[in-house]
């Protein structure tokens, strides 16, 4: 479950940075790669589950899946929180900047 | 268990590589070309993206199964004398991972130079023409 969520925002965001097309400003590819990244890694760990189990794999109790589905919101939402930290340092806009020299006027 | 470490540690001699790459590159003349060049630093730079992304969210994952604690030696799977476990975890998942994300940049690189070589043949074909 936690897979097929980092996929499905994986996805979304790669559909983002096409549709943005050569506009970098909002830095949509790191998030892009940082999901992709996960995915990959997840998917190892499922084909190591898939080995250790089998079948079984693809029938978790009801229980396992939610607590994962409530992980996989929470590595999404953990991963957007690392690309707006990103964002805001990097400051491609330069609107943090602004910001802060428009305060110190 | 500890899998994610593999990956990050890639990430950090990738990271290394990419700063390397990129002082070399900015010595070296560029050639003016309509088509813009992608640079190997920016080509490493995604595959640091994928590794320290990936590792870090693992991470978390793994903070949220207990399977790293704020506390020494940080991992409970030393704590609990699984030791060896853990490393033959790290050799199997752990360097899968690292090998399928570099596997997949790679085709990502292969990728981008195709469709730069098909920029540059399409722009040399519009030249001749006009």
């Amino acid at each position: 479950m936690t897979l097929l969520v980092t996929v499905f925002a994986a996805v979304a965001a790669t559909l983002i940075w096409y549709n943005k097309e050569n506009d970098n400003r909002m830095m949509v590819g790191t998030l892009c790669l940082m999901y992709w990244g996960a995915s990959i890694m997840w998917f190892v760990d499922a084909i190591a589950g898939y080995i250790e189990d089998g079948a079984a794999f693809f029938t978790p109790a009801a229980e396992d899946m939610l607590n994962d589905l409530y992980l996989g919101l929470s590595v999404v939402a953990f991963g957007l929180v690392i690309w707006l930290a990103i964002l805001l340092i990097k400051d491609p806009r330069g609107i943090v900047r602004k910001a802060i020299t428009k305060n110190m006027n | 268990m500890a899998c994610f470490l593999v990956p990050a540690s890639e990430a950090v001699i990738t990271t290394v590589a990419e700063h390397i790459v990129r002082s070399r590159e900015k010595n070296t003349e560029e050639v003016k070309s309509d088509v813009p060049k992608v640079h190997f630093s920016e080509k490493l730079g995604w595959l640091n993206r994928m590794l320290w992304g990936g590792s870090a969210l693992l991470a978390f994952e793994h903070v949220w199964h207990g399977e790293v604690i704020p506390t020494f030696p940080f991992l409970t799977a030393v704590q609990n004398g699984e030791t060896a476990d853990m490393l033959a975890e790290m050799l199997t998942a752990g360097v899968g991972m690292a090998v399928l994300v570099t596997l997949i940049w790679g085709g990502m690189v292969i990728a981008s130079g195709v469709i730069t070589k098909r920029s540059k043949s399409t722009d040399a074909l519009g030249g001749e023409r006009s």
